[in-house]
């Protein structure tokens, strides 16, 4: 797990290369821009569409009263995970494949949350009024209910948003700054200067600056542990078969590491040859990343079949049947779409020439993203749709408003991450050039 | 930094050269020294903290996280007991969901005064002179800044000379080396100077 920057290139190199990113955009770069836009722009008419009309518009009847929108939501949380496993537990680790990735998988952590955020807005009746979730007293002076798993998702996934916003900003204060000392252009000086915090790079600096990162790493560890188990509480804490059970923490967690991972890869692969940094981010680094892609599916694989095994073991006769429906179901082609995607592509990462195969790569990923999509919903909806009472089950179809509403979501989130890799530092500047060999007057060095 | 004291700054491209001038500095007595790099580095760190205070970034977050763990626990329990209505039969302060939420606060008051802590311990905004930064420091080069009495700065310029320093400014007035001086290999590592290597220096700073 040691491989580190391919090629030794000059300091000036990886400035030069950064800069290159946040040059003029091409008309390629603006084509995707406006397509992004359109599609963006006919979620927040799906949108507009739902609040004028009210959520019936949504394929929700009863039983199932919670669909895609909870999915969306679920879903951008999870991707939104990875992020920060990269940037600050493999941090921790000191496993230096992150180096070249992680701030595009910061980056897609920051943007995720904001994506995740809009759905619970987006799933209110009444979304004008979702400030009752936060904690303040009402008009007859009455608090929150803190026992509600709401509650803990509103304080969790505000505290996800704020901590990892944070640590993704830290980290690029020496490349903003670096950035700032090359940018040509009054208004982006300007623009830089602000955001550099008036960054010198001095020993005094590095130093409180190393203690922060590690101290932000060592938060964000167990935060990001926390916000997905309290997202599976969600659905832990109430009794209905399929959702109450003990493994849901460790399960979404790992389900949310899975699903990011593929996300990364997914977005890295397309920057990668866009920008022409097959020096900075090698084979080598997908390969670590394929390797915890097997680790992490093989968690939510052996998830899967535990849940199987309770349902069965247990004596339930509720849960037993809850899965039954689940493989057998109405369904059940979501379910082995899943089973397919999450627990049997990924298999072929076991192979080191798959691993190394960034095409492969790039359609594995694809498909786990996919796969992923359809877990959340099969945990969400399936179970919803078969509870207890046979007169209650009922199926439930998404409709036009819904699928343009999540289409809409994947236009918001790759809006950010467009401007991004255009306006940021996407490579960390500083920590590649830690790995590089410093350049030595006596003694070897890449400096002739 | 008393009236009588001047900055000078010396910029380097060899890490070596960079990291003996900072030994050479210091054995000097000179104290008030500032290094800037494009990464942080640990011989940097090694060379110039040793025997100096750490880093003060560690109290505020173990007073962030004191404070946000309190205020979590304050807030749960005060709000609950503020009006107590029962739900879901549970007791009306009742430990292990609060737990959550005094774990959440925990991290994110936390996280902001470690985030306070950065900004105000580094100064970031105006920790050094901005007349003797360098642009190029944010790219592939090294600098040092002494800050010392008047008196002193020739003999701090010739230490920055002679270990390799390419270009030396002071307090705004800017000198470039005319040929680098070559250091020499001995002295490296012995990295005991002579005062007399600086028999060829000519007034070369126009002060």
């Amino acid at each position: 797990m040691m491989s580190e920057v391919a090629k030794p290139q000059r300091y000036s190199t990886v400035n030069e290369t950064v800069m290159n990113m946040l040059n003029k955009p091409s008309f390629g770069w603006w084509s995707i821009f406006v397509v992004d836009l359109l599609f963006l722009g006919f979620g927040i008419f799906c949108f507009m569409y739902q609040i004028y009309t009210g959520l019936g518009v949504a394929g929700y009847s009863h039983p199932v009263l919670w669909g895609v929108y909870i999915t969306n939501f679920v879903f951008w949380v999870g991707i939104a995970h990875s992020g920060t496993l990269i940037s600050a537990i493999l941090y921790l680790f000191r496993a230096r494949f992150r180096m070249s990735i992680y701030r595009i998988a910061e980056a897609m952590t920051v943007f995720a949350v904001f994506t995740a955020g809009l759905f619970p807005i987006i799933h209110l009746g009444r979304p004008w009024n979702f400030y009752w979730l936060l904690p303040y007293p009402n008009q007859r002076g009455l608090w929150v209910n803190f026992d509600s798993p709401l509650v803990w998702d509103v304080f969790a996934v505000g505290t996800y948003l704020t901590i990892s916003s944070i640590f993704f900003f830290i980290g690029m204060i020496p490349d903003i700054a670096a950035i700032r000392d090359s940018v040509v252009g009054k208004t982006k000086k300007a623009f830089y200067s602000v955001l550099s915090l008036g960054w010198k790079g001095s020993n005094w600096e590095w130093s409180h600056y190393t203690r922060t990162y590690f101290y932000f790493a060592a938060f964000a560890t167990p935060l990001v542990i926390s916000v997905h188990s309290v997202v599976s509480w969600d659905f832990a804490m109430a009794n209905t078969p399929g959702w109450h059970t003990t493994i849901f923490a460790p399960y979404f967690v790992a389900g949310a590491i899975f699903s990011g991972l593929a996300m990364v890869i997914t977005l890295v692969i397309p920057i990668r040859k866009i920008f022409k940094l097959e020096d900075y981010i090698t084979i080598d680094n997908f390969d670590c990343m394929a390797k915890m892609i097997i680790l992490t599916s093989s968690i939510v694989f052996y998830a899967y079949l535990t849940e199987f095994f309770i349902a069965w073991y247990s004596d339930n006769k509720y849960e037993y049947d809850q899965f039954l429906y689940r493989a057998t179901g109405d369904y059940a082609l979501f379910y082995w779409t899943m089973m397919f995607c999450n627990g049997i592509v990924p298999l072929v990462l076991w192979f080191k020439k798959i691993r190394q195969n960034l095409k492969a790569l790039f359609i594995v990923s694809l498909l786990i993203n996919v796969g992923m999509w359809f877990e959340r919903f099969n945990i969400i909806v399936i179970s919803l749709s078969n509870e207890f009472e046979p007169g209650s089950w009922g199926l439930y179809k998404p409709t036009w408003v819904e699928l343009g509403i999540t289409v809409g979501s994947f236009a918001w989130f790759f809006m950010f991450f467009l401007i991004f890799v255009r306006t940021l530092p996407a490579l960390s500047i500083a920590e590649i050039k830690e790995t590089l060999p410093v350049p030595k007057k006596n003694g070897d060095s890449h400096y002739e | 930094m008393s009236n009588d004291n001047q900055n000078i700054l010396g910029i380097y491209s060899y890490f070596d050269l960079f990291i003996n001038s900072i030994k050479e500095l210091r054995k000097k007595g000179f104290e008030n020294i500032r290094a800037f790099s494009p990464f942080p580095n640990h011989e940097i760190e090694n060379v110039l903290d040793t025997g100096r205070e750490p880093s003060k970034i560690k109290y505020f977050t173990l007073f962030g996280a004191i404070l946000g763990a309190l205020v979590g626990a304050s807030f749960t329990v005060l709000t609950s007991i503020d009006w107590p209505i029962v739900t879901s039969a549970k007791p009306i302060v009742s430990i292990p969901p609060y737990m959550i939420i005094i774990f959440e606060c925990t991290v994110l008051i936390g996280g902001l005064s470690t985030f306070l802590g950065l900004i105000i311990n580094s100064r970031l905004r105006k920790n050094v002179p901005p007349e003797l930064y360098d642009e190029r420091f944010s790219n592939d080069k090294f600098g040092i800044l002494v800050n010392c009495p008047s008196s002193d700065i020739e003999q701090v310029e010739n230490i920055l000379k002679n270990y390799g320093s390419e270009e030396i400014k002071i307090d705004g007035a800017s000198v470039i080396a005319e040929e680098l001086v070559e250091p020499k290999e001995e002295k490296l590592d012995e990295g005991s100077t002579e005062e007399e290597t600086t028999p060829d220096q000519e007034e070369k700073n126009e002060d």
